[in-house]
């Protein structure tokens, strides 16, 4: 299939239709309001559900009673949306409810602006939601992946049934971009085997988030627990870049580690050993693997658009293997090409100095 | 004529029915269930019931579980 | 020859026994649910959505499919489904707490878009599971856990009356209020949740009942007082009726 010049927010909506999401909920906000835009233009001619809720606590809540029936449904929202919706994720992974989730991050804390931005990665990894649960979290950095990721995220969410976020922000949202739809890869378990649908000659059943029997809960905790294991042990996925003889690494996700990519080979023509690791599943995180990488490098140097989210997973995984330092900025400033290459040659500087005085 | 059955433990003894049954038929045991609450008990020794059922729908616990007539 | 004239309903599990504390309306009200699911025979199609207070343990007493939901948000949970299966019978049984305060936007806005499903919504004026706090229904002067001196309109306003506005969404097929005080107006009471049954098995939109029940624990009351005091005061304030009938309107 040939490609198409395409609009983030438009190819994750046409990507999710074509991997059969057949409902949409969802409640607009800045910068992701085209994917409602276009679900509300398609979805309706293909005799398939689309509801502007009420709020986004509603919208996240259609999406449990559709994913409860083991139907394909979506949301889509971005940060101060997404906020509102995190009691839901906890209680869909709890009662092992599928759906799927688009969080085009922009500026925050608060209502913040609507500049692209990164801030919302503790946000989708580590909180807002009570209680012990994970959701699966997919980080596109280009628009061919942004598709590829949404048609992962609608299998995920199936085959694991757990809330899968596909994490993107305002420059992906909003970037046009040449991309192949083709087909959706992934053969789908078969729902019938919990999905509610009446208890027709079969025991009722039910997909509830309470349990309150002694140890009950702790028994679920330790089964989903299991399951995240065997999610981390398939399912994880990451990009290396020219990382075999790389002393400095750059880490990054999203569009950010698109933008490092470029350092990486402007840095290589200026004869400087740099490699790029890019986490595509943000969970499960790809720690081991950084983790191998970070023994063979003499630094790494976390790139994000915050003050530095991902850094802690980034730490965590390297622990000590060396050293870790982080450059950010928030809230809309963006990190250009220019910019990061400067600090590249900074810290670069510094290990040569380091190599030559013997400390390394 | 008419007849009740009660499942008297899980009678919680709130007594609605007592005061729904409009021949007066029902009234509270003198012996203690499982849980220690006393239950109604159907009392009819002279085939007053008409097995209208009031006393089943006015059950919040379903503790009536059958009506005949 | 005696004929077995009531029974059990089938659609409640055998061993599924209420739990609510004795003299409680839900038990009232589930049976008949679960009476009409029989009559309907609809126990094969129909999936419950439980909501957050006193009204979470359908799947202890139900043999029917349930999906909870979370607090106020139960006829979302059921757009989802009926929109996914609009060929199940889709009902949410929730409390004043979660149908009338937390999730009042929920119950209104489901309302105005017309699903074809049905709300059953148990006010008894006040928090139950929670130990007796005060709820958007609760009357002025009624006592509470947190209006100790009784509701003072000056500080908490006044109660909200849930059937009347879900009423004045054009979604709405059907809206009324009963209270399961006495043998005739649980009759009454049963006649509307048939009604809101109808509605939805004939696609005419939302279905709403309002069943006033009585809360003898945090009223601080025996059954009897607290059926009393429903129909001496809960009813002067929210009064019983059907404020909405499609079906009974003319053009």
């Amino acid at each position: 299939m040939a490609k198409e010049l395409v609009k983030g927010n438009e190819a994750i909506a046409k990507a999710a239709i074509k991997a059969g999401c057949q409902c949409y909920f969802g409640y607009p906000i800045t910068p992701q309001s085209e994917i409602g835009e276009y679900m509300g233009a398609n979805l309706p001619k293909l005799g398939r559900v689309f509801i502007t809720a009420e709020s986004e606590l509603a919208s996240i809540n259609m999406v449990i009673g559709a994913g409860t029936t083991g139907t394909k449904a979506m949301t889509s929202s971005s940060s101060c949306g997404i906020a509102l919706m995190q009691e839901a994720f906890s209680a869909m992974c709890c009662a092992e409810v599928p759906g799927v989730i688009v969080s085009v991050m922009r500026g925050g804390p608060g209502l913040g602006n609507i500049a692209p931005a990164q801030g919302d990665y503790f946000q989708a990894l580590k909180g807002g939601g009570n209680g012990d649960y994970k959701l699966i979290v997919l980080s596109p950095s280009n628009v061919q992946e942004a598709i590829d990721l949404t048609y992962r995220a609608f299998h995920l969410a199936l085959k694991y049934r757990n809330p899968v976020m596909l994490l993107a922000d305002g420059i992906l949202g909003q970037m046009m971009e040449p991309a192949e739809f083709g087909e959706y890869p992934y053969k789908d378990p078969d729902v019938n085997e919990w999905a509610l649908s009446g208890a027709n000659n079969r025991p009722a059943r039910n997909i509830v988030s309470l349990h309150m029997p002694e140890g009950e809960m702790e028994q679920r905790t330790n089964m989903l627990f299991e399951k995240y294991a065997a999610v981390a042990k398939n399912e994880t996925t990451f990009e290396e870049y020219m990382l075999k003889d790389a002393k400095l690494v750059l880490t990054a996700f999203g569009t950010v580690g698109r933008v490092a990519k470029a350092v990486v080979d402007r840095a290589r023509e200026a004869g400087m050993k740099v490699g790029l690791f890019r986490p595509i599943t943000l969970f499960p995180f790809p720690d081991k693997n950084l983790h191998e990488v970070a023994k063979n490098a003499d630094m790494i140097l976390d790139l994000e658009l915050n003050m530095g989210q991902m850094l802690l997973d980034v730490r965590s995984a390297v622990f000590g293997a060396c050293p870790v330092e982080f450059y950010g900025r928030p809230a809309g400033g963006l990190l250009t090409p220019d910019m990061i290459f400067e600090k590249v040659q900074e810290l670069y500087k510094k290990l040569d100095d380091k190599t030559k005085a013997g400390v390394i | 004529m008419g007849r009740i059955v009660i499942d008297r433990d899980v009678c919680k003894g709130c007594y609605l029915c007592i005061q729904a049954c409009p021949k007066k038929l029902l009234k509270i045991s003198s012996e203690p269930n499982l849980h220690g609450d006393f239950p109604a008990e159907f009392v009819d020794k002279n085939n007053e019931c008409i097995g209208c059922a009031a006393c089943a729908m006015n059950c919040p616990d379903v503790a009536i579980k059958e009506v005949y007539r | 020859m005696e004929t077995l004239v009531y029974k059990r309903p089938e659609s409640l599990l055998k061993d599924g026994h209420f739990t609510f504390c004795p003299g409680c309306g839900h038990g009232v009200v589930l049976r008949m649910i679960a009476e009409l699911i029989d009559e309907f025979n609809l126990q094969k199609d129909t999936i419950a959505i439980s909501s957050v207070g006193c009204s979470i343990f359908l799947e202890k007493f139900f043999n029917l499919d349930v999906a909870g939901a979370s607090h106020g948000r139960s006829t979302c949970v059921a757009t989802g489904i009926k929109r996914c299966k609009p060929d199940k019978f889709v009902f949410t049984y929730q409390g004043d707490g979660d149908a009338a305060t937390i999730g009042f936007n929920e119950t209104i806005h489901t309302a105005c878009r017309g699903e074809h499903i049905t709300t059953v919504m148990i006010n008894n004026t006040n928090f139950g599971m929670t130990g007796g706090q005060a709820s958007a229904t609760t009357l002025v002067g009624q006592v509470t856990t947190t209006t100790p001196m009784g509701r003072k309109a000056e500080l908490t306003g006044y109660p909200l009356h849930a059937a009347e506005i879900v009423a004045k969404c054009d979604g709405t097929a059907y809206s009324a209020r009963v209270a399961i005080t006495d043998t005739k107006n649980i009759r009454k009471a049963k006649e509307a949740l048939k009604k809101a049954f109808e509605i939805q098995m004939k696609g005419q939109g939302f279905a709403f009942v309002e069943v006033l029940a009585a809360c003898p624990t945090n009223w601080h009351m025996k059954p009897a007082e607290a059926i009393e005091y429903m129909e001496k005061v809960t009813e002067t304030v929210h009064p019983v009726g059907v404020f909405k009938d499609i079906t009974k309107e003319t053009i």
